[in-house]
């Protein structure tokens, strides 16, 4: 007779076996399974054991007495979920490039000559410049370090990748962001390397908190296979090259644009 | 003992015009809330972080952060699970910061001459207990907590959601951030390693009371 797995049985105690009715069979006709079963029960029936403080019968009141002073008049819609720090920080960047876009356009408008127009773009490419670099930096950071992690000790069935996978999360809306700011701006070429790093961040931040060795080793495939760091690298490079320069001439722009489109 | 079905139907019930209230901002309704949910909410707090002091701040957290984000809430939800997600959430992210503020406290681990670190699930095997010891509870006690504590934080989160609180694995999959699939995984890996690391003293105890040589 085939004996049950532990995995069945734990799974059959925890009430989450799917074949549940084979197993109470099986365990019917099985002295060996059953004795098995009784083991796991002993630990668990244990661990029962463990007690739980009682709080006290006023304990709501007291949770109350201390939240209350800090509750908002009224609690917050669906819409302040905009206003979380995080999404302000992502939202402020994307105000400052337009608010600075439009400094820009009113400083050019004044002149009207052709060395103005070009100016102003400089501007706004500038800002657009400093903001995505930081986030590219911070992009690949991540990824290097999610390619990097590895299971602490060689039986660890499970590698833990839930820090860079909400990292993953928090660097995917300001992604999103920028890439459409860089399709308003005209920048074809960043908008599509932002756009190769946003699939790769929402795989990442669509993974279980932790993943199998060969989970991990699928998701390093796909960043290897999209050559994701390289191109972050490429970009990041040419946009602090971009940054140091005082006064980019707009002939080298252009130049660097269509190098970044051929990437 | 377990709610009937039907009072865990007017609770539901209840609950949503508490919460219709506070949305039409009367705060007081919120109260009726908290009132009803805390005790439930410190249970899960408690058996996840594993003191106190950390229980108490998790549920205050948990019943801020649904405050603010009450209006997110849907109407048909249960606002007992709801806030119990948020709280379970709330104590994994309190739980990395508490193990991040030891790490950086604690000596560089130690390994011994194989190489094997000295991990809290192998301390637990060596250190088993003689059969006077075992007859001590506040002993066991340890031994289970810190088997407990040895667990990774997805594991014991999956565990104490599963076997103590009863959560169906698609809602501990939502606190987790993972598949169905994952989550059965992780409950199995969590009883697993509490098997490996307690049976060895549960086995002898169960023996030792069979023998009647256990006070």
């Amino acid at each position: 007779m085939k004996h049950l797995k532990e995995e069945e049985l734990i799974a059959y105690r925890e009430g989450v076996a799917e074949q549940r009715a084979a197993i109470s069979e099986h365990l019917a006709a099985c002295e060996e399974c059953r004795g098995e079963l009784q083991r796991i029960e002993a630990v668990l029936a244990a661990l029962d054991t463990l007690p739980v403080p009682e709080p006290g019968a006023d304990y709501g009141r007291q949770v109350w007495k201390e939240i209350a002073p800090r509750l908002a008049d009224k609690p917050g819609r669906w819409w302040q979920v905009w206003l979380e720090p995080r999404r302000l920080v992502a939202a402020g960047a994307v105000m400052a490039l337009i608010v600075a876009a439009f400094v820009a356009g009113r400083f050019t408008k004044r002149d009207g000559t052709g060395d103005n127009i070009a100016s102003k773009e400089q501007v706004r490419e500038r800002i657009l410049v400093v903001a995505v670099g930081e986030h590219l930096g911070h992009s690949e950071r991540m990824l290097i370090e999610l390619s990097n992690e590895a299971p602490n000790d060689p039986k660890q069935k499970q590698v833990d990748i839930s820090a860079e996978q909400r990292r993953a999360e928090d660097l995917l809306q300001e992604n999103r962001l920028y890439r459409q700011t860089a399709l308003q701006e005209g920048d074809a070429g960043l908008a599509s390397v932002l756009d190769e790093l946003e699939r790769v961040l929402l795989d990442v931040a669509h993974s279980p908190g932790e993943v199998t060795p060969a989970q991990l080793e699928t998701i390093r495939k796909k960043i290897q296979v999209r050559g994701i760091l390289f191109k972050v690298r490429v970009v990041s490079k040419e946009l602090q090259q971009r940054q140091e320069a005082t006064k980019p001439a707009p002939a080298q722009n252009e130049s660097t644009k269509r190098e970044r489109n051929k990437v | 003992m377990q709610p009937s079905a039907d009072s865990t139907q007017a609770i539901a019930e209840s609950d949503a015009i508490a919460v219709e209230r506070t949305l039409a901002g009367d705060r007081d309704a919120y109260r009726v809330l908290v009132e009803r949910h805390s005790h439930n909410v410190f249970r899960l707090a408690y058996r996840m972080t594993g003191n106190r002091h950390d229980a108490e701040e998790v549920v205050q957290e948990a019943f801020l952060r649904g405050y603010q984000k009450l209006g997110q809430f849907a109407a048909r939800a249960n606002f007992g699970t709801w806030v119990y997600r948020i709280a379970a959430n709330y104590a994994i992210d309190r739980m990395r910061q508490r193990q991040k503020e030891e790490s950086r406290r604690e000596a560089p681990r130690v390994q011994d001459a194989d190489g094997i670190e000295n991990d809290p699930l192998n301390r637990v095997k060596d250190e088993a207990p003689t059969p006077e010891r075992l007859t001590q509870s506040l002993e066991l006690r340890k031994q289970m907590e810190q088997a407990l504590a040895a667990l990774s934080d997805a594991e014991r989160t999956a565990f104490v959601m599963r076997h103590w609180e009863g959560c169906g694995i698609e809602e501990i999959a939502g606190v987790l951030k993972s598949s169905s699939n994952a989550t059965k995984n992780t409950v199995f890996r969590a009883v697993q390693k509490l098997r490996r690391a307690l049976q060895p003293i549960v086995g002898t105890r169960t023996q030792a009371r069979a023998m009647g040589t256990e006070s």
